[in-house]
């Protein structure tokens, strides 16, 4: 063999080394499910593509935990992990999943909304591939995703995403970004169906209220606010104001822009008679000017660059040393969705949900949010789901 | 499949063959070879659908 091919035998060998070993690591990334223990208010679940066919079999359906009341009343639909590197929605969903009990109405929560994003991750960003919850028993592991779903799922990306029904022109990489796809239809690309399938739950169950949860960077303005179009504002208002009067964190309420298409505060308003919010937390682990993208950052918030922009006034949160834990972003989902919820009852009596057994933000900051996840182990093999 | 994807694995069987053949032909720079592999590698696993 010349000098020449046994360089380039070598070169082959390397690469297929690191080819297979990161390789295997994405593979068990991808496929690593996540146990939730369904909570005594649990009463069905059902899966995405029971609202949509196209779904079946495909990374895009995901399930749907329904949580009914003894009493009829209105209906809420909890959407998370729209952008799976936004973890606190998953895990404020999980926490009304394992405990909420319903009273009145009923609460439909689909905890890993953008399954394929939840599997995804951006190497190129150096994001971890999991991140580990303490809990009364012990670790709980969850898988870090990212904002789009993975392009294994749907591909190949167009050169300018085209919004349907709007035919507003977005970017490209949108087309994979189920903030970007609603209302979707139910032959369109996989993310759109997905939209399409979530749009089919609250017009055919006909939901009062859709929440979906999200983080933002301390140095976006919208963020640490509950977006709203104009239908669902006056509710919105009330439950900032008196998040703030009762339980002492700030909380603003955002305008949902009219000329901005695809997202979820915008398109399910629009599309159905559903009143819907997307909460935003603050999520230091996004902004830009961090350090290394740790798995400590995600979850204690905590950085030296932010803290020195904080000082100069550059973000648009409170910020000090002590971050910001992800308990407290957790705990103000949980208080600001039970407020929407106590809000919009007192004005729709006939159409008020009831709930208990939900933690309220100076709760889960004290506990920690790991103390509200119950043992799969302990559990009864029938009530475990995996994500 | 829709005819879009057909296209797009087409070209990316057309790229992996452009990439191989000048691999082949590079005679004196490493750096060149190994980058004709590493750019390779997304498409290969594209081709043969690997998730």
């Amino acid at each position: 063999m010349s000098r020449e091919w046994k360089i380039k035998s070598i070169l082959l060998l390397v690469v297929l080394v690191v080819m297979i070993i990161a390789g295997v690591q994405l593979y068990n990334h991808r496929n690593y499910m996540v146990p939730v223990v369904a909570g005594p208010g649990v009463t069905k679940v059902t899966k995405l593509s029971d609202y949509c066919e196209g779904l079946k079999g495909t990374a895009g359906d995901t399930n749907v935990f329904f949580l009914e009341g003894k009493e009829e009343g209105g209906k809420m639909l909890i959407i998370a992990n729209t952008h799976s590197n936004e973890p606190v929605a998953g895990l404020t969903a999980l926490i009304f999943v394992e405990n909420a009990i319903v009273d009145k109405g009923t609460l439909i929560v689909i905890p890993q909304f953008n399954n394929s994003g939840g599997r995804n991750t951006r190497a190129g960003d150096g994001y971890p591939l999991y991140f580990e919850i303490s809990t009364d028993w012990g670790n709980k592991k969850f898988r870090m995703g990212n904002r789009d779903a993975s392009a294994l799922d749907q591909w190949p990306d167009p050169d300018v995403y085209v919004h349907y029904p709007d035919k507003q022109l977005l970017s490209y990489l949108d087309i994979r970004n189920t903030n970007r796809t609603w209302p979707g239809r139910a032959d369109g690309p996989l993310m759109e169906k997905v939209t399409y399938a979530a749009m089919q739950i609250m017009r055919e169950d006909n939901a009062d209220m859709a929440v979906d949860i999200h983080g933002a960077e301390t140095m976006f303005p919208v963020t640490n606010c509950i977006v709203a179009p104009d239908k669902s504002i006056r509710v919105a208002t009330m439950a900032v104001l008196t998040v703030k009067a009762k339980e002492g964190f700030d909380n603003h309420v955002e305008p949902s822009p009219t000329g901005f298409r695809g997202l979820s505060h915008r398109e399910i308003g629009d599309y159905a008679d559903t009143l819907p919010f997307l909460l935003e937390a603050p999520l230091p682990f996004l902004d830009q000017p961090t350090g290394p993208k740790t798995v400590e950052l995600l979850l204690d918030g905590k950085d030296p660059f932010l803290l020195n922009l904080s000082k100069k006034r550059m973000l648009f949160v409170p910020y000090d040393e002590t971050g910001w834990p992800i308990d407290k972003r957790a705990g103000q989902h949980c208080s600001v969705i039970l407020e929407l919820i106590q809000q919009f009852s007192k004005r729709n009596p006939d159409r008020a949900i009831e709930i208990h057994n939900v933690p309220r933000y100076a709760e889960v900051v004290e506990n920690g949010i790991g103390h509200y996840y119950h043992d799969p182990g302990k559990a009864d093999k029938a009530d475990i789901y995996y994500e | 499949m829709p005819l879009i994807m057909v296209v797009y694995y087409a070209i990316s069987i057309y790229l992996i063959g452009m990439l191989i053949w000048n691999f082949v032909r590079e005679k004196k720079s490493t750096n060149d070879m190994l980058l004709y592999l590493i750019v390779a590698v997304p498409l290969v696993l594209r081709v043969l659908r690997i998730k």
